[in-house]
């Protein structure tokens, strides 16, 4: 058997670059299955006279927005506008653009008939293997109206049925020919993993393991060994002590996280089960990035602030199912109040369009008991927090200058039921503009209708 | 501290009030949804759980319990309408499921109000969000494991009232729920067209049954299709006394509602109408109503593929009657200020989303005489809030039931209060 030629990689791409090397080929041009994306034609833009909520915590009133190449370059007031498209931004709010760390646009496309449904491998309860990249329909039209909701970043997941689901992917929110050309740039990959019912019932009324939350545990536990055996053997070839071992891409995607490059984000909702899931990843000495749905995060706030996890959480679904049975709409207050990483998510193409409201409804929830939540505050959680549980923070979800120009627009104060996104910009590009028909993407699928751009006129 | 003294201050009403007191909420800005406008300044008197008297230059009685609105904004009970509060308590937990008939029985006659719940957790939650009223409609699902499958008519849905006292029926089999469309296509014969066939026939034998009742009874008449409690549920419909409600999105399927409306001369009332905005006109003509989700823009089938989210605006205008779902219309039926406000925002005006929350829901179950609008007579169905009621950062300050002043408190509310307390040394099962 060949050994694996060792490959100098950066973090981010090191899976990616993993998969060739591997194969001990070559290649000229960009690793299979990375980033095509590129920006759309940007123009240096000052946005001028808005309020700005930047993401980290700040407020800027009658402040002006410098966006270049691609970058922010200042948020402040009386900016030089010189050679600059001058934007009179005055009554408007701005925002970092809208991050969703919990989608299924593409993989669970609108329409949404059988033929769309590639979001669950729900075969074998561990399909690691699967990448949800590879399923992403571009011409969802719930790219677009996410779009009109400001979003400008979103990770696609595959669903909950197993308990490890496969991977992630992050894409930047401008519809491209494949997902490829939409994939963001160094994103690392998440890895899907589910707690409780979702698991235990799919597997459970087919009479196979997992049927219990202890079969649940048991899956999870078994999988970690195979993947440290897996990681130490490919450890030990590139030492030369020892033969690779045969590619196995489930095994991969486990090692992939045991090396910190993918990240764990847990569909988890009860606060119990998330104490449990912290153990197993002390064990095998993993890190979770985010328990996602998490209606129980409010029991536990410390503990996911001590082991600096995110709860990425709806503002008030409930009661769906029993795990879901003690949601409350201060879940998010009392998560951003202990100081642990507060963020909202969708897991829905209608609920992805209104983070902002979603986040509205928290700040009066915690009104009633006291607790005042300030825009700038509120904001983090769909923006900078997000961006963080996807590991991108570093380039996007705050105003900072040097940071990715992805920036919402919108036509007043971003809680109030009544303000909708005027501008985005990804990249420095405006991608979308209220009402102006030059501007905006229509996907293939809504050529023809009545309701042109998916319903988002 | 802030928390404390608002507390104190809602207490005093809870204890104040109960349904044979007479009240006076003075200083309102009230929104009555009804031939009185908006008043600012204004006095709602209550007796006996009704409304009593209106306006700005009001003689308060002797006597009565005071209640100072300081201002804010009071509108008329929230109305939701449609969903299953107190027929299910927890969606994916069978047993607590009620809304759905499957089996042989074609189920114009079947009626979830006598599972109703008064009791679920459920109802507290959601009216402590303003909602006071609510339609509960069995719906047509999915095969259960036996194979047993929903028929073209769910049965019949009622209207409900969610305070604690007095009977919870507002009014029962207030309509007759029927599925068209993809739904209709899947509990049919596979085919929408075999649902239309089979809604017709009913309704046809129906109008039959209602003309010659009596040699029905005696014997003297042929075998019907369907049972002689379903036809009783299908003379209400054609005699006008109740409403046929059509689950409906694709405009085709809308058109062939809107011609049946007019063969059979029913109140018809569309939920769901993902196209309707395409017939505004053609609806508004023929009287018949949608009960739309205000924030539906996907097509998440091919019977929505033309949803939009200026629907409530462009029917509103066009003089059709609208009233908004919640998408998720039980557990999430306090939503529907967010479906409002989400129209406001895509051009309806906000006095038309506010009537499509209260008193257009009322008219569509035919109680509009009892609920729905601030008018002398009508239960006194009131909500004072801290803000605009559209807003989602606003929250009702106190909810009055036909008169009485409820508990703002609910099983939610109690989770939160044990959490809050994070200064405590015990185990939160230990925090009462």
């Amino acid at each position: 058997m060949m050994k694996i030629p060792r490959c100098t990689t950066v973090p981010l791409s090191a899976v990616l670059l993993l998969a060739a090397c591997e194969r001990g080929v070559q290649y000229d041009g960009p690793a299979p299955y990375s980033s095509h994306y590129r920006p759309l034609p940007s123009e240096a833009t000052i946005l001028k006279g808005a309020t700005i909520l930047t993401g980290t915590g700040e407020r800027f009133d009658d402040a002006d927005l410098v966006m270049d190449d691609g970058k922010i370059v200042a948020v402040g007031t009386d900016l030089d506008e010189n050679g600059k498209v001058v934007v009179d931004a005055s009554g408007k709010w701005i925002t970092p653009g809208v991050i969703d760390v919990h989608s299924h646009l593409g993989v669970y496309a609108s329409p949404r008939v059988n033929a769309h449904s590639d979001g669950n491998e729900a075969t074998a309860p561990n399909t690691a293997e699967v990448w949800a990249e590879h399923a992403v329909w571009p011409q969802d039209p719930g790219f677009v109206t996410a779009l009109a909701g400001g979003v400008t970043a979103l990770q696609i997941l595959p669903g909950s049925a197993n308990l490890f689901g496969g991977r992630g992917v992050t894409l930047k929110n401008v519809p491209g020919q494949s997902v490829q050309a939409m994939k963001f740039p160094g994103a690392p990959h998440g890895l899907k993993m589910a707690c409780g019912e979702n698991p235990k019932r799919v597997y459970g009324t087919r009479g196979v393991a997992p049927s219990t939350r202890m079969g649940n545990v048991a899956g999870y536990r078994s999988a970690w060994i195979d993947a440290d055996d897996y990681r130490n053997k490919l450890q030990s070839s590139e030492k030369g002590q020892d033969e690779a071992p045969k590619r196995d891409l489930k095994l991969e995607t486990l090692a992939g996280v045991l090396d910190g490059e993918i990240l764990v984000h847990n569909h988890c909702y009860r606060a119990d089960e998330m104490a449990i899931m912290f153990d197993i990843a002390k064990e095998f000495g993993y890190k979770i990035t985010a328990f996602h749905h998490a209606v129980e995060a409010y029991k536990v706030a410390d503990l996911l602030r001590e082991n600096d996890t995110c709860a990425a959480i709806w503002a008030d679904w409930y009661g769906f199912k029993m795990e879901a049975f003690d949601g409350i709409r201060e879940n998010a207050a009392l998560l951003d109040r202990a100081g642990a990483c507060t963020v909202m998510h969708s897991d829905s193409a209608i609920g992805i369009q209104r983070l902002n409201q979603e986040s509205a409804k928290v700040i009066g929830a915690a009104a009633r008991v006291g607790i005042d939540i300030a825009p700038e505050r509120a904001v983090r959680w769909f923006t900078s927090n997000a961006a963080k549980a996807l590991g991108i923070d570093d380039v996007t979800g705050t105003l900072e200058p040097g940071k990715m120009a992805d920036v919402t627009v919108w036509s007043g104060n971003p809680f109030s039921v009544y303000t909708l996104a005027e501008k985005v910009y990804i990249d420095g590009a405006l991608v979308y503009e209220r009402g102006n028909d030059d501007v905006n993407p229509v996907t293939d699928f809504t050529l023809g209708t009545s309701a042109l751009h998916g319903g988002a006129q | 501290m802030k928390r404390r003294v608002y507390l104190a201050a809602i207490s005093v009403l809870i204890t104040s009030t109960a349904p044979a007191q007479t009240i006076a909420i003075t200083d309102g800005t009230v929104h009555t949804v009804g031939p009185n406008g908006t008043l600012e300044n204004a006095t709602v008197v209550i007796e006996n759980g009704r409304i009593a008297e209106i306006g700005t230059d009001v003689d308060v009685p002797d006597g009565s319990i005071l209640i100072n609105a300081g201002g804010k904004i009071v509108t008329p009970g929230l109305f939701s309408p449609t969903g299953q509060l107190g027929l299910s308590e927890v969606g994916a937990v069978d047993g607590t499921n009620d809304a759905i008939q499957r089996g042989d029985d074609f189920s114009a006659a079947f009626d979830a109000a006598d599972a109703y719940n008064r009791r679920s957790a459920i109802i507290p939650i959601t009216r402590i969000e303003g909602v006071t009223r609510a339609a509960i409609t069995p719906f047509a699902d999915e095969p259960d494991e036996l194979g047993n499958t929903s028929r073209v008519l769910s049965g019949l849905a009622s209207v409900v009232q969610l305070g604690d006292s007095g009977d919870y029926l507002t009014r029962r089999g207030a309509a007759v729920v029927v599925n068209f469309g993809e739904a209709g296509s899947s509990v049919a014969a596979g085919s929408r067209a075999a649902a239309v066939q089979q809604l017709r026939t009913a309704l046809t034998d129906a109008r039959e049954f209602g003309q010659n009742m009596d040699a029905y009874d005696r014997g003297d008449w042929r075998e019907l299709s369907v049972s002689r409690a379903d036809l009783d549920a299908l003379v209400g419909v054609l005699e006008g006394e109740s409403s046929m409600i059509f689950n409906a999105n694709r405009a085709s399927d809308i058109e062939l509602i809107i011609d049946l409306t007019r063969e059979f001369d029913v109140n018809a009332v569309i939920i769901g109408g993902a196209e309707s905005w395409m017939l505004a006109d053609e609806l508004a003509a023929a009287g018949v109503a949608v009960i739309i989700d205000g924030m539906g823009n996907l097509p998440g089938d091919f019977d929505h593929l033309n949803a939009r989210l200026e629907t409530g605006g462009l029917l509103a205008d066009a003089g059709v009657r609208v009233a908004f779902g919640a998408g998720e219309n039980t557990h999430q039926a306090r939503n529907i200020t967010q479906s409002a406000g989400n129209a406001v925002a895509n051009g309806m005006g906000w006095d038309d989303a506010l009537r499509a929350i209260t008193l257009a829901p009322a008219e569509m179950y035919g109680v509009d005489s009892e609920v729905g609008s601030i008018e002398i007579g009508k239960a006194a169905d009131l909500v004072i809030w801290g803000a605009d009621p559209l807003e989602l950062t606003s929250y009702p300050e106190q909810v009055l039931i036909n008169g009485e002043s409820i508990p703002m408190q609910s099983r939610q509310t109690l989770l939160r209060d044990r959490y809050l307390q994070t200064d405590s040394d015990k185990p939160p099962a230990f925090r009462n």
